[in-house]
């Protein structure tokens, strides 16, 4: 019987025990769940209780309502993981050996790295109680200069701080006191967002709604005595309320384990989430190194992934199945209206309409009434539908259709759409996953594995090796392009700086 | 993507500008983006910011962030805004040869 435990009950680690009990009888395989706490928390949730759209009662349940039965849940610490031993040591003392690890314990906001920003009157909504201070917060404000700031990426949901401040908009506005709040917008990036259109089109928004930009802003601390950020090249920022959206890091244990980079996050493959050092650990939902958006709707493209290649991975084979980093996110613009982002490793968000088989057109990058309701009825899916392990009526690839491409884009144009929602790949020579169950419990069909397993095991030191310190810097003569010499053009073409 | 002349060499960027390929670029380029990018006079102290980004690139196929660079490359950040003002990451991944830091997304 093989052992799997999974770190982290939430989005990504409630999924994936949902669906691989439902495939797999718990005597072949027996599945762990560890957290912390026994309070499951629908995330996006925070982002609408300060501007009074929500109560917190909608936010939190119970985690043992969601892990199905015959899913042991264990609520512990994590002290560390020996991925040489192959066992994870709880906080209480106990130890739990495995076969397989899933780390799913995402990342968390460390307001304490950023001298200042952890003082009581700096806030984010990146947790329920600084979500229900800043509502707080919010209430009490009668007029100055709001700040929104970035402190730097990834961060969990990287749309949510341009939400807040659209919301924060449309909430004064409301209140018909938008004229006493000047609104700030203070971002790490040289625009509103990572990628060129979107941040073109996220821009506009910001002049059409009187929301000054400040872009290319590294924060170096908070002077909290002063009222002003404080970035490390001198430029200062007053503010009167203040929403820092903290450094997003993995937990402690991550470290401690000798697992993570600087980050804390475990370096892992960008298609199969499998973790570069350890074959047998596996990094789902916003814990790894997935260079896309940190973000319910990747947990969920990923899984999907990470079950297809389930078969394929206890027996032994190869992972043939690649995520492509598909994204797509609702962004909240104010007024009851919203917009959508879609968007993968190839392919940045584009403008258009997105074909939803079932719901309808929604609008990409662009505002809707219809987006916003979509995102109020993720709520309902999310708690009925995803965590659960039920089909949405989601691609987890990417699609063009409909969308307006200027540049560069990789993604499924076109083709099986809406019976690529059905099945998107052929089904494994001979695994189908019960299929695949006898093989796996063969030990000679995991043999064929064993010579990737990078020389056995190793210490938690080796592994920090990797993650950790760089090769040293060795000089290379440089090879000229091979483009056909007719097609170069004569002059460079600079940045702007 | 582009294939444009630079120093007289037939290089490969993106349509930003950054170039594409690791082993498109060496030390004699580097003074000449460094002048695209306002850098003037590449010092001992730009040189070992330049040569950690590019040791550090090959194996995780990212160019590291302000924060690594700061933190595992061990450069004071105030010293980084000193040597490459204004858009010290854009500037440094530039002059390196490598692609702008994506912050994810």
């Amino acid at each position: 019987m093989r052992r799997l435990v999974i770190l982290g009950g939430g989005t990504a680690g409630t999924m994936v025990a949902n669906k691989l009990r439902a495939a797999y009888p718990p005597d072949e395989l027996h599945i762990t769940v560890v957290d912390r706490d026994d309070d499951h928390h629908y995330q996006p949730g925070y982002l609408f209780l300060p501007v009074g759209i929500y109560s917190e009662d909608k936010i939190v349940r119970s985690r043992h309502h969601f892990i199905p039965d015959g899913v042991e849940l264990v609520l512990a610490e994590i002290d560390r993981v020996d991925a040489a031993a192959k066992a994870v040591h709880l906080g209480d003392g106990r130890s739990l050996e495995y076969d397989t690890l899933v780390i799913a314990t995402g990342v968390e906001p460390r307001p304490d790295l950023t001298p200042g920003a952890d003082h009581p009157d700096v806030h984010h909504f990146y947790d329920l109680p600084h979500s229900l201070a800043l509502a707080n917060a919010m209430k009490e404000f009668s007029g100055g200069r709001l700040i929104v700031h970035l402190t730097d990426m990834p961060i969990k949901c990287p749309v949510a701080p341009l939400e807040f401040t659209f919301l924060a908009d449309a909430h004064f506005r409301e209140r018909k006191s938008r004229k006493k709040v000047e609104i700030v917008y203070v971002t790490p990036l040289d625009g509103a967002f990572t990628k060129p259109i979107a941040s073109r089109e996220l821009g506009q928004m910001f002049t059409e709604r009187d929301i000054r930009l400040e872009p290319d802003f590294a924060v170096e601390r908070v002077d909290t005595e002063a009222k002003e950020l404080v970035s490390y090249d001198d430029r200062r920022v007053p503010y009167d309320l203040l929403v820092s959206i903290p450094l997003n890091v993995g937990p402690e244990y991550v470290a401690r384990s000798g697992l993570g980079d600087d980050m804390n996050l475990v370096p892992c493959d960008q298609h199969t989430m499998r973790s570069l050092e350890h074959p047998d650990i596996f990094v789902l939902g916003d814990g790894g190194t997935l260079q896309t958006s940190k973000a319910g709707s990747v947990a969920h493209f990923s899984v999907d992934v990470f079950m297809e290649n389930w078969p394929y991975y206890i027996a032994g084979r190869e992972l043939p199945h690649k995520f492509d980093g598909h994204a797509n996110c609702f962004i909240e613009t104010g007024h009851g209206k919203g917009m959508l982002l879609d968007f993968n490793y190839g392919t940045q968000p584009y403008t258009g309409g997105f074909p939803f088989p079932g719901v309808g057109p929604m609008t990409l990058l662009g505002e809707s009434r219809s987006n916003h309701l979509a995102k109020l009825a993720f709520r309902f899916v999310y708690w009925e539908f995803l965590l659960r392990g039920r089909p949405l009526p989601f691609t987890t690839d990417m699609h063009l259709l409909g969308k307006k491409i200027e540049g560069e884009a990789s993604g499924t144009a076109n083709k099986d759409l809406v019976l690529g929602l059905l099945k998107r790949h052929p089904a494994p020579p001979t695994t189908t996953a019960k299929a695949a169950k006898p093989s796996a419990r063969k030990p000679a069909a995991r043999k064929p594995s064993s010579p990737q397993r990078a020389g056995g095991p190793k210490t938690p030191a080796a592994s920090r090796q990797s993650a950790g310190p760089v090769p040293d810097y060795v000089p290379i003569v440089a090879v000229d392009s091979t483009a056909d010499p007719s097609t170069i053009l004569p002059d460079p073409i600079i940045p702007k700086f | 993507m582009p294939t444009t002349r630079i120093g007289g060499r037939a290089i490969d960027v993106n349509d930003e500008g950054f170039l594409t390929e690791y082993s498109q670029w060496d030390e004699n380029l580097a003074p000449i983006l460094a002048g695209y990018a306002g850098v003037e006079d590449l010092t001992d102290e730009h040189w070992k910011v330049l040569r950690f980004l590019r040791a550090d690139y090959p194996a995780r196929k990212e160019t590291a962030t302000l924060r690594r660079v700061a933190s595992v490359g061990g450069f004071d950040m105030k010293e980084l805004f000193r040597l490459f003002p204004g858009k010290p990451a854009k500037k440094m991944a530039y002059i390196a040869g490598l692609p702008k830091p994506k912050g994810c997304v």
